[in-house]
C-alpha cells in the first residue's frame, strides 16, 4: 500500500517536471548538449509543454495528468489500479494520434482539415518523451495495482517499456514504408508510384525461363539466395562433421578458420575476389596468359556474388550447424548400433533426421543472409544488381524514387518473412529433443566411410581457399597498386591512419572520423543490445503474461527483417515528426540495437532455459525482489551468454553495411560506409588497408570481452582446492 | 499479529486452475502454529501447487490465503514471512555456501557482522559449520540439502516449506535426514509445510498428514489416526500398503465388529461400522502365510525374496491379496496351496 503509493507520487512529479519544465519539441542543437539552456527564457520553440497549450491537441495531456492524481489522492490503489492502467493508454494513443496528426505544416492527412486550421508543431522532444514513458509507467504501475502478474510492478514496467520499443522501433518504420509507398514527393496519398512498379517486369520478368531476355531482379535474388542457402548449408555442414566426427590434424585451426569471416567487414571479400579474378586480376591474366582464352568479366553478377556469399556465410551455417551436430545424443547412435545398423545407415536413419531441423535452420538463415546482403552485390553485381542494391539505388541514384524503393524493400521483406514462415510451418512438432538432459555418456559414431572420404576433401579445399582469400587481403593492403604494381609500401596505411604533430596532436588520416564514431557507436550499442535482449529472453522464459507467445514470435520474426528494409523504412519513419531522428547518432545506436536484438534474445532464451527455473524462485522466497533476483543470480549464471550478445553486437555494429548506408551522415559517418566510399572511388589499396585494422581491432576487443565478462565459476579448478591455505591466509 | 496467529496458516476455498485444467477445485486448510503438516498423495495430485500458492509462487484463481492471521493472497513470494526448501535445492551454483545462506539475509537489508554471525549460527545448526567458502558442487547431496535447509532457517521465518526435500537422497540419508529435520522444527517451534509422496517418511515426521487425491484433501489427521482408520480405500492403500477386501459384519457390542471375510471370524474395532456388507482394509505384513489345511484357503501367484522378508501375491475367494512375510525364511513357490490367517492389528473397517 504505502511502496504503492510512493511509486505514484513520483511517477506524477516526473509527469509533471516533463510538462512543466522540460523542452517538449525537438531542439536542434540537441537536448543533452545542454546548450538550449541559456536562451530557456528568451525563445518560445526551447518551451516546456505547459507553454505550448496555445495548441489545443496538447490539452489532454495534462488533463489525463491531473485525472491519475485524483484518482491518487481519492481511491485506494486496488481500486484505482484498473482506471490507471486506461489512463497511460490512453495518453500513449493520443500523443501519438496528435504527434502523427499535425505535422510540420499544419495537419498531415487532408481529410483532417475540416477540423480547422491549425499551425504546425516540430517532433517530439524530451518534454514528449518522458511524457509518453511516464504514461508507459502509469500502465505497469496502474496494472500492478490490479495485481497482475503477482503484483510485480518491475516486470510489468520491463514488458510495457519493450512493447513500447519494439512497436516504435520495429512495427513503425515498418507501417510507414508501406504507406511510403502511396505518397508522392509532397506526401499526398497516389497510388501511381506502386502501379507504376509492382508490375514492372524489370522486378517481375521470368524472361530467363522462356529464353526471352533475363529474369527480373526480384527471381534472380531469389534464385541466388536458394543456392547460397544450399551451398553453404551443405559446406557448414560438412565442416561441422569434419570438426566433430573426425579425428583429424588442424581441428582446432579449422574452427579459428571459420570464424574469422564473421569479423570481416561484408564487401571485403567482394573486394578480394574482384582483386583475383576479376577482369584485371592477377588470377585471371595468369589463365588468359596460358591459356589464351578471353575471361572477361565472368566474375561480375550472380556467380561472382554467390562465390562471395559462400565464403561470407559458410561460418555462420558451421556455427549453427556444430551445435546441431553435437546436440545429437550419442546414446541415440549407439542404440542404432546395438540393433545391427551399418554406420551408414546410423548416420542416414539416425543422425541425419535428428539434425534436420538443424539444418533447415542454417538453410533459413543463408537465405535470409544471401537476401539481405548488401555488400557484396555492391562490389560484384555489375550491370544486374539484386534487390538490396536496387533499392539502395533507388534512394539515392539519380532516379530518387522512394516509392520504388518502398514497393522493392516491401518484396524483399515478403521473400524473407516468407522463408521464416515456411520454416515455422515445416518444423511444426518436429522440433526434437536431442540433448536429454540426464548426463548421458557415450561416444559419437564415427562417420561411414563414404561421407568421410568426400566431406573431409571438400572442407579442406575450401578452408585453403578462404586462407588464400584472406592472404591476399592483408597482402593487398601493403603492395602499391594490387594486379599491376606489386612493390611494397605501406602509403595506404599512412594515408588512413596516419597522425601528425601540427602544433600539438592531430588525427591526420582520412580514416580516423569515421573510426571513432564507429567504435563510439558500436560501444555504445552493444551494452544496450545485450540488455535489452537478455532481459526479453528473461521476460519470456520466466514470466507468464498474456500474449507473450505473440510477442516471442514478432521478435524472431524481426530477425527475418533484411538490413536493406530496416534501413529505408527508418529514413522513411525517423525522416519527420513526431520521431526525428536521422542524421544523428541515436538513429544508428536504436538500429544495431533492434536489429541484433533478436539474436541475444535467442542466445538469452537458450542460455535461460538451462537454469533451473527454481533458482529464480529460490531468490524470491529467499525475500529478493525480481531486479535483484536478476541482478545476483540471473545475471552471474548468463555470463556465457552475455559476452556473446555483447561480441555479436560489437563486431555488427562495426561491420554491418546494409542499414547503416542509409543512416549515416556527414556528421556521423561509420567505417563501412565510408569503405565503401574509397571502393567506388577506385581506392582498393586504403579500403583494404582500412578493413584490415578493423579486422585486427575487432579481435582484440573480443579479446577484452572475453576478459571483462570473465568465466563462470561453477565448479572448483580441476586441482582439488587446497582447503588448508584458505584457512591458513588470514582473512 | 499476536504470538498466538504467528506461524498460523489458512487456507480458505482456494481454487487453481492452470488455463482450462483444474488443479485445485476447493481447498480449505488450517495449520495451527509449531505444527508440522504434511501434504501426501500420489504425483500429480496438487502437493506441490498448495505449496507453491503458500510461497506466492502461484497466485490461487480465488478464495484465500493467510498467514499469521493476514491475507496474504495478492502478496508477492519476496514479501511474504515464509521460505521455502526446493527439491532440486536451488543453490545457488555461483555463490559460496556461505553467500547462499547469506543471500536470504541480505534481501532483507541485513548487514556486515549481523550476516556473517547469522551465516555462521545458522551452518552450525545444520552441522556444516566451517564449510562457508565451499561451491555447493563441493558437498554431497546430503550436504547440500542441509545448506538448502539452512538458507531457508536462518530468515527464521513463521513457516517453512518443504518441498520433497529427500527425494535425491538415498535411503539411508533419508531416514537420518528426516529425522534431523523433525528435531530441528521441535527444537525451534517453526510452523513447515513438508511435501512428500512417501507415505513412510510422512508417518515418521508429521504432527499431522494431509491426504490429497485429485487436488481434494482426502482424509487428514495424526499418523496413527491414519493408518489405523482409513477413510477410503484409496487411503488404506496408500498409507500402509493395505489390501481392501469385502466383508459382512455380523455383530456389534462394545466398540468391537465381528467381521467375516473369506473364511475367518475376526474381531475388529467397530467405528461406525453397521450390520451387513462391508469393507475391510488387511495390512500386507498382517497375513500370515503357512503351508497345510484351513478355514481360508489360497495359492501363491508369485513370490520374491528381498532378504529380511518375503513378498508373495496370493489368490484366493476373495480376491487376490498381497503379503509380506517376516518370519519364513524360504519363499514358497508359485502354485502352492498355502492356509491363511490374519492377526487383529492390522485389520480396519473401512469408514
Ligand atoms: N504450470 C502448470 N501449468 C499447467 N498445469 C500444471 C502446472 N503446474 C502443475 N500443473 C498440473 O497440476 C497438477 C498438480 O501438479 P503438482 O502440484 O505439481 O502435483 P504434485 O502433487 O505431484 O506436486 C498436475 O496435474 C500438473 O500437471
Ligand atoms: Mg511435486
Amino acid at each position: 500500500m504505502m511502496r504503492d503509493n510512493r511509486r505514484l507520487n513520483f511517477l506524477l512529479l516526473a509527469a509533471s517536471i516533463s510538462f512543466l519544465l522540460v523542452p517538449w519539441y525537438r531542439l536542434r542543437g540537441g537536448f543533452f548538449g545542454l546548450g538550449w539552456v541559456g536562451d530557456y527564457l528568451g525563445d518560445d520553440r526551447i518551451w516546456p509543454g505547459v507553454a505550448q497549450l496555445g495548441q489545443w491537441w496538447l490539452w489532454p495531456v495534462p488533463a489525463l495528468v491531473l485525472l491519475a492524481a485524483g484518482l491518487r489522492l481519492t481511491l485506494p490503489p486496488s481500486r484505482r489500479g484498473g482506471w490507471l492502467a486506461v489512463i497511460g493508454a490512453a495518453g500513449i494513443v493520443w500523443m501519438m494520434t496528435q504527434g502523427l496528426s499535425v505535422g510540420l505544416r499544419g495537419w498531415n492527412w487532408g481529410a483532417l482539415e475540416a477540423l480547422g486550421e491549425v499551425g504546425g508543431q516540430q517532433a517530439f522532444g524530451a518534454g514528449a518523451i518522458f511524457m509518453l514513458l511516464c504514461f508507459a509507467a502509469m500502465i505497469a504501475f496502474g496494472l500492478a495495482e490490479r495485481g497482475a502478474l503477482k503484483g510485480d510492478a518491475f516486470v510489468l514496467s520491463a514488458i510495457t517499456l519493450l512493447i513500447l520499443l519494439v512497436a516504435l522501433f520495429v512495427f513503425y518504420p515498418l507501417v510507414s514504408m508501406f504507406t511510403g509507398a502511396f505518397q508522392d514527393f509532397d506526401g499526398s496519398f497516389t497510388a501511381e508510384g506502386v502501379a507504376r512498379n509492382i508490375g514492372d517486369p524489370n522486378i517481375w520478368s521470368l524472361g530467363c525461363l522462356t529464353g526471352s531476355g533475363g529474369c527480373g531482379v526480384a527471381w534472380r535474388t531469389f534464385f541466388l539466395a536458394i543456392c547460397t542457402a544450399t551451398g553453404t548449408t551443405l559446406l557448414g555442414l560438412a565442416f561441422a562433421l569434419v570438426a566433430t566426427r573426425m579425428r583429424l590434424p588442424f581441428k582446432k585451426g579449422l574452427r579459428l578458420l571459420t570464424v574469422l569471416p564473421i569479423i570481416t567487414p561484408p564487401f571485403v571479400i567482394g573486394l578480394a575476389l574482384t582483386l583475383m579474378l576479376g577482369r584485371a586480376g592477377f588470377v585471371t591474366e595468369f589463365i588468359e596468359d596460358i591459356t589464351g582464352w578471353e575471361l572477361g568479366r565472368w566474375l561480375y553478377g550472380l556467380t561472382g556474388i554467390w562465390i562471395a556469399q559462400m565464403l561470407s556465410f559458410t561460418p555462420i551455417a558451421f556455427l549453427v550447424l556444430i551445435g546441431v551436430v553435437e546436440g545429437v545424443s550419442p546414446s541415440m547412435e549407439e542404440a542404432s548400433q546395438t540393433m545391427r545398423a551399418s554406420r551408414w545407415r546410423t548416420f542416414r536413419k539416425v543422425s541425419l533426421p535428428l539434425m534436420a531441423p538443424g539444418i533447415a535452420n542454417a538453410f533459413l538463415i543463408g537465405f535470409i543472409e544471401s537476401m539481405a546482403d548488401f555488400g557484396n552485390p555492391l562490389v560484384l553485381g555489375g550491370n544486374g544488381g539484386v534487390l538490396s542494391t536496387e533499392i539502395f539505388f533507388a534512394v539515392v541514384g539519380a532516379q530518387h524514387d522512394p516509392s520504388r524503393a518502398a514497393v522493392l524493400a516491401t518484396v524483399l521483406l515478403g521473400f524473407t518473412l516468407s522463408a521464416f514462415l515456411a520454416q515455422r510451418l515445416w518444423l511444426g512438432r518436429r522440433n526434437f529433443a536431442t540433448v536429454s538432459g540426464k548426463g548421458d555418456g557415450g561416444r559419437h559414431a564415427a562417420l561411414p566411410r563414404r561421407v568421410a572420404g568426400p566431406v573431409a576433401c571438400i572442407a579442406f579445399l575450401w578452408a585453403g581457399f578462404t586462407v588464400f582469400v584472406y592472404g591476399m587481403i592483408l597482402f593487398g593492403g601493403f603492395v602499391k597498386t594490387w594486379g599491376l604494381d606489386h612493390s611494397l609500401t605501406l602509403a595506404h596505411y599512412a594515408r588512413a591512419f596516419s597522425v601528425g604533430f601540427d602544433r600539438g596532436f592531430v588525427w591526420t588520416g582520412v580514416a580516423w572520423n569515421s573510426f571513432w564514431t564507429t567504435m563510439t557507436i558500436a560501444m555504445i550499442a552493444a551494452p544496450l543490445t545485450a540488455i535489452v535482449g537478455l532481459l526479453t529472453a528473461w521476460l519470456i522464459v520466466r514470466q507468464r503474461f498474456p500474449g507473450r507467445g505473440i510477442f516471442e514470435f514478432a521478435l524472431m520474426m524481426s530477425f527475418a527483417i533484411p538490413g536493406t528494409v530496416i534501413g529505408i523504412s527508418y529514413i522513411m519513419a525517423f525522416n519527420l515528426p513526431p520521431v526525428q531522428m536521422t542524421g544523428t547518432a541515436l538513429i544508428l545506436v536504436f538500429c544495431f540495437v533492434f536489429r541484433n536484438m533478436p539474436v541475444g534474445v535467442r542466445g538469452g532464451v537458450a542460455a535461460m532455459a538451462q537454469l533451473d527455473g527454481s533458482l529464480d524462485e529460490a531468490s524470491l522466497t529467499l525475500g529478493a525482489s525480481s531486479p535483484r533476483t536478476l541482478r545476483k543470480i540471473i545475471l552471474p549464471l548468463l555470463r556465457p551468454a552475455i559476452l556473446a550478445a555483447l561480441v555479436y553486437s560489437f563486431v555488427r555494429a562495426i561491420t554491418s553495411i546494409s542499414a547503416v548506408i542509409f543512416l549515416v551522415s556527414a556528421k556521423y559517418n561509420m567505417a563501412t560506409a565510408y569503405i565503401v566510399g574509397l571502393v567506388e572511388n577506385g581506392e582498393y589499396g586504403v579500403a583494404i588497408a582500412y578493413s584490415s585494422v578493423l579486422i585486427v581491432v575487432m579481435i582484440s576487443i573480443i579479446g577484452t570481452f572475453q576478459l571483462l565478462v570473465g568465466e563462470r565459476r561453477l565448479r572448483a579448478p580441476v586441482q582439488p582446492a587446497p582447503r588448508i591455505n584458505c584457512q591458513e591466509t588470514p582473512a | 499479529m499476536t504470538t498466538q496467529t504467528r506461524g498460523a496458516v489458512a487456507f480458505e476455498q482456494v481454487r487453481k486452475d492452470f488455463g482450462a485444467f483444474t488443479a485445485i477445485p476447493d481447498l480449505t486448510l488450517r495449520i495451527e502454529p509449531g505444527e508440522l503438516v504434511t501434504l501426501l498423495g500420489p504425483s500429480g495430485c496438487g502437493k506441490t501447487t498448495t505449496l507453491r500458492m503458500l510461497a506466492g509462487l502461484e497466485t490461487p484463481t480465488a478464495g484465500r490465503i493467510l498467514i499469521g492471521g493476514e491475507d496474504v493472497t495478492r502478496l508477492p513470494a519476496n514479501r511474504r514471512d515464509v521460505s521455502m526448501v526446493f527439491q532440486s535445492y536451488a543453490l545457488f551454483p555461483h555463490m559460496s555456501v556461505a553467500q547462499n545462506v547469506a543471500y536470504g539475509l541480505e534481501s532483507g537489508g541485513m548487514k556486515g557482522g549481523a550476516v556473517r554471525d547469522a551465516v555462521e549460527t545458522g551452518l552450525d545448526l545444520v552441522g556444516l559449520g566451517g564449510m562457508g567458502a565451499r561451491l555447493p558442487s563441493e558437498l554431497s547431496g546430503g550436504q547440500q540439502q542441509r545448506v538448502a535447509v539452512a538458507r531457508a532457517l536462518v530468515l527464521e521465518p513463521q513457516v517453512l516449506l518443504l518441498d520433497e526435500p529427500l527425494s535425491n537422497l538415498d535411503a539411508r540419508l533419508r531416514r537420518r535426514v528426516r529425522t534431523e529435520i523433525r528435531e530441528l522444527q521441535q527444537r525451534l517451534g517453526f510452523t513447515a509445510v513438508y511435501v512428500t509422496h512417501d507415505q513412510e517418511e510422512a508417518l515418521a515426521v508429521s504432527d499431522r498428514i494431509v491426504v490429497m487425491q485429485n487436488g481434494r484433501i482426502a482424509q487428514q489427521g495424526p499418523p496413527r489416526e491414519l493408518y489405523e482408520q482409513p477413510a477410503s480405500d484409496f487411503i488404506a492403500d496408500f498409507i500402509g500398503e493395505s489390501n481392501v477386501v469385502p466383508c459382512t459384519v455380523e455383530g456389534l457390542s462394545e466398540g468391537a465388529a465381528t467381521v467375516r471375510v473369506g473364511g475367518l471370524v475376526q474381531q475388529v474395532p467397530a467405528r461406525h461400522a453397521v450390520l451387513g456388507p462391508a469393507r475391510l482394509s488387511v495390512r500386507a505384513n498382517a497375513i500370515t502365510v503357512q503351508t497345510g489345511q484351513g478355514p481360508f484357503m489360497g495359492r501363491i501367484a508369485t513370490s520374491a525374496y528381498l532378504g529380511d522378508h518375503l513378498e508373495y501375491e496370493i489368490e484366493t475367494a476373495i480376491g487376490p491379496l498381497f503379503a509380506v512375510d517376516a518370519e519364513g525364511d524360504a519363499p514358497l513357490s508359485p502354485g502352492t496351496p498355502v492356509t491363511l490367517s490374519f492377526r487383529p492389528r492390522g485389520l480396519a473397517l473401512i469408514a
